[in-house]
């Protein structure tokens, strides 16, 4: 059972590989392995949200294949990189640039959590400025010297 | 303040109802292009099997011509085909083919003889060399490259009569004046 269960899992993790056939390969592991890094970053643009690196795609496999080709001419990352966003623009980066026309995407989630705390803080400081919510029901809160006093007097009479 | 705070549900779906106005109506498959006012890519594209000429980038300049990226295996392709055919007929603006991504060398050839060949020039493109260097993520794509080869519109997916009819063309005599 625990065999099969291995095995299922390995089947599992070789899937993402699966897309790089063996013919791609580039015989100099150092250049391979920098091919699979440039080709992790790069989206398949048919298949939109996968990396060229795990579509088997037929463009994805020759944007590979030319990936690879720009490396054996001597191509930085960065030059092969910057020539994909050259031919599909920034859309084809899986992870955006930080630019003016995306601070909206990298800034938004931040901008909307603050705006949250400040709306909540607000919401329970007008909760216990006056001792009830704006316009909400009461809300318990201790009791005063003088509701204690009549209390402690119900009770005595309750007990007598 | 009190008004505003029965408001902010109504704003709220408003601004959520306007994300999804947007983002359901958004053809997902139509990327913008950055290659428009761009300068045609450098590309030299051999010849398909039993043609003698290929095509390559300095084919196109010196004049406004269309570029079309077509394959025998793209269903798109043989509904635009028709209206390509006219434009060869009636000598609008000559068209570059290139044949993108084909299985065999054969199979190209084959179905512009079944079909016609409204290309001027026709290149083969099996590596998708030419294909990415336009930025193409599917066919029938279709450039528009004005006389100095600059890119001047792209046209996503398969050209129809009225399509041709209002902008293309209108913009193919537009390019021809400048």
């Amino acid at each position: 059972m625990i065999k099969l269960l291995l095995a299922l899992l390995l089947s599992l993790a070789l899937f993402p590989a699966l897309a790089v056939e063996p013919s791609e390969m580039l015989d100099d592991p150092v250049l391979e392995a920098r091919a699979r890094v440039i080709s992790k970053q790069l989206r398949c643009v048919v298949c939109q949200n996968q990396s060229i690196d795990e579509s088997n795609a037929d463009l994805a496999r020759d944007m590979r294949v030319l990936v690879r080709n720009r490396l054996l001419a001597g191509e930085s990352n960065q030059q092969v990189l910057d020539y994909m966003v050259s031919r599909y623009g920034d859309f084809v980066l899986l992870n955006p640039p930080f630019k003016m026309s995306t601070y909206a995407l990298w800034f938004g989630p931040g901008v909307i959590v603050a705006l949250g705390i400040f709306a909540v803080a607000a919401f329970f400081r007008t909760k216990s400025d006056s001792g009830q919510a704006a316009d909400g029901p009461p809300i318990l809160v201790a009791l005063n010297h003088e509701e204690q006093q009549r209390l402690d007097k119900i009770m005595e009479n309750d007990q007598a | 303040m009190k008004r505003f705070k029965y408001m902010l549900p109504l704003v709220g779906f408003l601004i959520i109802a306007g994300y999804f106005a947007v983002g359901l109506t958004l053809d997902s498959k139509t990327l913008p292009s950055v290659l428009i006012n761009q300068p045609v890519p450098e590309f030299m594209l051999a010849a398909l099997k039993g043609s003698d000429r290929g095509f390559s980038s300095a084919d196109l300049k010196g004049q406004v011509s269309i570029v079309n990226i077509f394959g025998s295996w793209c269903y798109a392709c043989l509904i635009e085909h028709p209206i390509l055919m006219r434009v060869k007929e009636q000598n609008l603006v000559p068209i570059y083919g290139i044949d993108w991504n084909e299985k065999t060398p054969d199979d190209g050839p084959a179905w512009l003889k079944k079909w016609g060949n409204p290309y001027t020039l026709v290149g083969a493109d099996p590596k998708s060399v030419a294909a990415i260097a336009f930025g193409v993520s599917g066919a029938p794509e279709t450039f528009f490259i004005d006389k100095k080869g600059m890119i001047r519109y792209k046209q996503i997916g398969a050209i129809t009569i009225e399509l041709w009819k209002r902008t293309l063309y209108p913009l193919i005599q537009e390019l021809r004046k400048q």
